[in-house]
C-alpha cells in the first residue's frame, strides 16, 4: 500500500507528469472526436497524418522555445523573437527574389547565411543591452520587438515578397526519410542544445547565473558573457524558425511572420515547468509544451472553430497548467486533503518575484 | 534648523532625480512640436494638438491604468484585448436592442471583473503577472471573435451623439467628449496616486514589496486593486474607442499593449516600479501622438517608420533612466 502510494507520488510529482498528461488527454479527446485522428498513411514515400502535421507545424515553435528556455533560465525574457523571425525571413526572401536563378543552392545558402548573420547581430544587441548596460530584459527586448516589425517592413518595403525557390521551400515542406525535414531540424537543434547544456557544465552555469547572477560572478563565472550568449542563441533559433515559417508559404510578410510567436514560446517554456524567475530549465518540458500548444491549435482547427476563438481555449489551458504547477495552489489543495505537502512542492517554492 | 535650511538650499539647485525622465520627455515633446511647426505651416494650428488628443484619448486612458500596474512593478498585457472586448460587447448588446445606459454599465463592469480575477490569480496563487495577463489577453481576444467574426456597426443615438458632439470655440477648434472623459480620468488618477492611501501603497509596493509587507501595508489588496483599476481603465478606453470608431471589431487594438507600455516608459515610469507620474504618462502618449502626426504630415514616410522611431525612443529613454540610476546609486 505504502509502496504503491510512494510510486504514485513519484509519478505524479515528476515535473513532466502534468504537461505530458495534458498532451495525452488532448490527443485522446481528439481521437474520440475524430477516430481517424491518430492514423498515419504512406503516400509517395512520405508519411501523412495529423500527428505528423502537428510535429511539422510545431517545429518553428520548438526552435523559438528552445532559445527562450535558455534566456528564461538566466532570469531574462526575450520578447523580440517574433520580430527576429520576421526580419530573417524577410532578408532571406529579399535576397533570393533578387537573384536570377532562385533554385540555385548557393543562392539559398548565401541568403540563409546573411539572414542568420543579421539575426546574430540583433541577438548581440539584445545581449549587450541586458548584460552590459543592465536594462531589464523585458524592456530591452521590447525595443527590438517594436522596432523589429518596422525594420522587417522596411526590408520588404511593406510588400509581401513571394519567391519560387525549391531549396528554400524544402526547409519548411521538404521530406527526409519519409518525415518532414522541419522535424529533423528542430530535433537536431534540441539535441545540440541538450548536449551542450546537459553533457557539459554549461547548463549548470546557466542555471547558477539565473539563480543569482552576482553570486555566480563572485564564484568565478562570467555571468555577463553567459547571459549575452543566451540572447544570441535565442536570436539564432528564432532566425531558423523564421526561415521555416517563410518557407512554409514561400513568401515573406513583415507584418505576419512570427506574430505572437514570442507569447507562444514563453507559454511553451512555462508549461514545460521552467520558472520565469530563472535558475532552472527543462528542455524536454519545453518541447512537450510546444507540442501541447500546436496540438491545441490543430484541434481547434479540426473542430471548425475560428482561429481567433482558439485563443479562448489557449487561455483556459494556460491558466489550468499554471494553476496546477503553482506551488501556492498545490499547497492549498494538498492542505485541504489533510496531506503533507509533497517534497516537490517544497522544492518548487518560488523565488522572490522578479519584476516582470 | 541648519540641516533644514541646507536641504532646502540644495533642492533649489538640483533637479529632483525622479523628475528628470519626465522633464526629458517634456523637452522631447517641445522639440518635436517645434520641428513640426518649423517644417509645416499647418502644424501650428491649435486643432493639430486637439486632434492628437482626439485620436489618442482612449490610449491615454488605458495608459493611465497601465501606469498603476507598472508602478507596483507588475505588467498588464491584457489591456489591448480588453479594450477590444469592451467595444465588441457594447456594439453587440446595442445591436440586440438593450438601452444605452444598461449597455454602458455592463461594458464598464466586464473589464474590472477580469482585472480583479487576474489580480487574485497573481496574488493568491503567486503566478507571474506576465503569464496571468497573457492568459487574460488570449481570453478577451477569443471572446471578441466568439461574439462575432466580423465588425458590428453601432447606430445607437447616444453613441452617435457622443461621437459627433464637438466642444469648441467660435474659431472652429474643437475637442470630442472622449477627450474630456480622458482628462477626468487623468485628474482622478493623479489625485489618487498623489494624495490617497491607495496611491502611497502603490508606490511603496513598487519600491519594495517586502518592506511594504513588513510595514503592515495591505500588499495583497493593493496589488489586486491595481489590476482592477487597469481593467476599469481598459473598459473606459474601450467605450471611448467605440465612440471614436462607432463600431466593435474583433481585431481592433491588436498590439495596443505595446504602445501603452511604450507610452508609460517614455513618460518616465520605471519598469521595476516605485517611480513615475501620471503626468509623465500623459506626455508619453502625446509623444507617440505627435510622432504619428509628424509622419502623416510628411507624407513620404511610411507607417513602419512609426514603429522604428518608437523603438528608438524607447531605447533612448531606458538608457536615460539607467544612466540616472547609475549616477545616483
Amino acid at each position: 500500500m505504502n509502496a504503491t502510494m510512494g510510486r504514485y507520488r513519484a509519478v505524479t510529482g515528476h515535473r513532466l507528469f502534468w504537461p505530458a498528461a495534458v498532451l495525452v488527454v488532448m490527443l485522446a479527446a481528439n481521437t474520440i472526436y475524430r477516430p481517424g485522428f491518430l492514423s498515419i498513411e504512406l503516400k509517395d514515400g512520405h508519411l501523412y497524418g495529423s500527428p505528423i502535421d502537428i510535429l511539422r507545424l510545431s517545429a518553428p515553435l520548438i526552435l523559438v522555445a528552445l532559445g527562450m528556455t535558455l534566456v528564461i533560465s538566466t532570469g531574462g525574457i526575450d520578447l523580440s523573437v517574433g520580430s527576429v523571425c520576421a526580419i530573417s525571413g524577410a532578408i532571406a526572401c529579399m535576397y533570393i527574389s533578387k537573384q536570377s536563378d532562385q533554385n540555385s543552392l548557393a543562392v539559398v545558402l548565401t541568403a540563409l547565411a546573411m539572414a542568420l548573420g543579421v539575426a546574430l547581430v540583433l541577438g548581440a544587441w539584445n545581449g549587450v543591452l541586458v548584460a552590459v548596460i543592465g536594462i531589464q530584459p523585458i524592456i530591452a527586448t521590447l525595443i527590438l520587438m517594436v522596432a523589429g516589425r518596422g525594420l522587417a517592413q522596411l526590408i520588404t518595403q511593406g510588400q509581401i515578397i513571394t519567391i519560387n525557390s525549391e531549396p528554400f521551400r524544402a526547409i519548411g515542406l521538404g521530406h527526409l526519410l519519409t518525415l518532414p525535414l522541419a522535424i529533423f531540424i528542430a530535433l537536431a537543434a534540441a539535441l545540440l542544445v541538450a548536449a551542450f547544456t546537459r553533457r557539459t557544465a554549461l547548463g549548470m552555469i546557466v542555471e547558477s547565473v539565473g539563480g543569482n547572477a552576482e553570486a555566480s560572478r563572485l564564484a568565478g563565472i562570467r555571468s555577463g558573457r553567459v547571459i549575452f550568449l543566451a540572447y544570441v542563441l535565442s536570436a539564432a533559433c528564432a532566425a531558423i524558425a523564421g526561415f521555416m515559417m517563410t518557407a512554409n508559404v514561400s513568401s515573406a510578410d513583415g507584418n505576419a511572420v512570427g506574430l505572437w510567436v514570442e507569447l507562444d514560446a514563453i507559454l511553451a517554456v512555462v508549461i514545460g515547468g521552467t520558472s520565469l524567475a530563472g535558475g532552472r530549465f527543462f528542455l524536454s518540458g519545453t518541447i512537450i509544451g510546444a507540442l501541447i500548444i500546436q496540438t491545441l491549435t490543430t484541434t481547434v482547427y479540426a473542430m471548425d472553430i475560428s482561429p481567433q476563438t482558439s485563443l479562448l481555449f489557449k487561455a483556459v489551458v494556460v491558466i489550468a497548467v499554471c494553476l496546477i504547477q503553482a506551488p501556492a495552489f498545490r499547497a492549498r489543495f494538498v492542505r485541504r486533503r489533510r496531506n503533507v505537502a509533497t517534497p516537490n512542492a517544497i522544492a518548487d517554492k518560488p523565488k522572490e518575484q522578479v519584476p516582470a | 534648523m541648519t540641516t533644514g535650511s541646507l536641504t532646502a538650499g540644495r533642492a533649489r539647485f538640483r533637479l529632483p532625480r525622479r523628475q528628470i525622465p519626465v522633464l526629458a520627455t517634456l523637452a522631447l515633446l517641445l522639440v518635436m512640436y517645434g520641428i513640426g511647426v518649423s517644417q509645416y505651416t499647418a502644424f501650428s494650428n491649435v486643432q493639430v494638438i486637439f486632434n492628437v488628443f482626439i485620436d489618442n484619448g482612449f490610449l491615454l486612458v488605458v495608459a493611465i491604468g497601465m501606469t498603476f500596474v507598472i508602478l507596483t512593478g507588475g505588467i498588464d498585457l491584457s489591456v489591448g484585448s480588453v479594450v477590444a472586448m469592451t467595444a465588441m460587447v457594447s456594439a453587440w448588446l446595442l445591436q440586440e436592442g438593450l438601452p444605452a445606459a444598461l449597455v454602458l454599465v455592463i461594458a464598464l463592469l466586464i473589464g474590472p471583473t477580469l482585472g480583479l480575477l487576474m489580480g487574485c490569480a497573481i496574488h493568491f496563487f503567486e503566478i507571474q503577472p506576465f503569464i496571468v495577463t497573457l492568459a487574460g489577453m488570449f481570453f478577451a481576444r477569443g471572446m471578441c471573435t466568439f461574439i462575432s467574426g466580423s465588425s458590428i456597426p453601432i447606430t445607437d443615438g447616444f453613441w452617435t451623439r457622443m461621437s459627433q458632439e464637438r466642444i469648441g470655440d467660435p474659431r472652429g477648434n474643437f475637442v470630442s467628449i472622449s477627450v474630456l472623459i480622458a482628462f477626468v480620468v487623468v485628474l482622478v488618477a493623479a489625485y489618487t496616486l498623489a494624495y490617497t492611501r491607495l496611491g502611497r501603497n502603490v508606490y511603496a509596493i513598487g519600491g519594495n514589496p517586502q518592506s511594504a509587507l513588513l510595514m503592515g501595508l495591505p500588499v495583497g489588496r493593493t496589488r489586486i486593486a491595481v489590476y482592477t483599476i487597469s481593467g476599469l481603465c481598459s473598459a473606459i478606453g474601450g467605450i471611448l474607442l467605440s465612440f471614436y470608431t462607432l463600431s466593435g471589431a474583433p481585431l481592433i487594438a491588436v498590439g495596443m499593449e505595446l504602445d501603452v507600455i511604450a507610452a508609460v516608459v517614455i513618460g518616465g515610469t520605471v519598469l521595476t516600479g516605485g517611480s513615475g507620474y501620471v503626468f509623465g504618462t500623459v506626455l508619453g502618449v502625446l509623444v507617440l501622438g505627435v510622432i504619428q502626426t509628424l509622419i502623416t504630415f510628411d507624407g513620404s514616410l511610411n507607417s513602419w517608420w512609426t514603429k522604428i522611431v518608437i523603438g528608438g525612443l524607447l531605447f533612448a529613454f531606458i538608457l536615460l533612466q539607467r544612466l540616472i540610476g547609475i549616477r545616483y546609486k
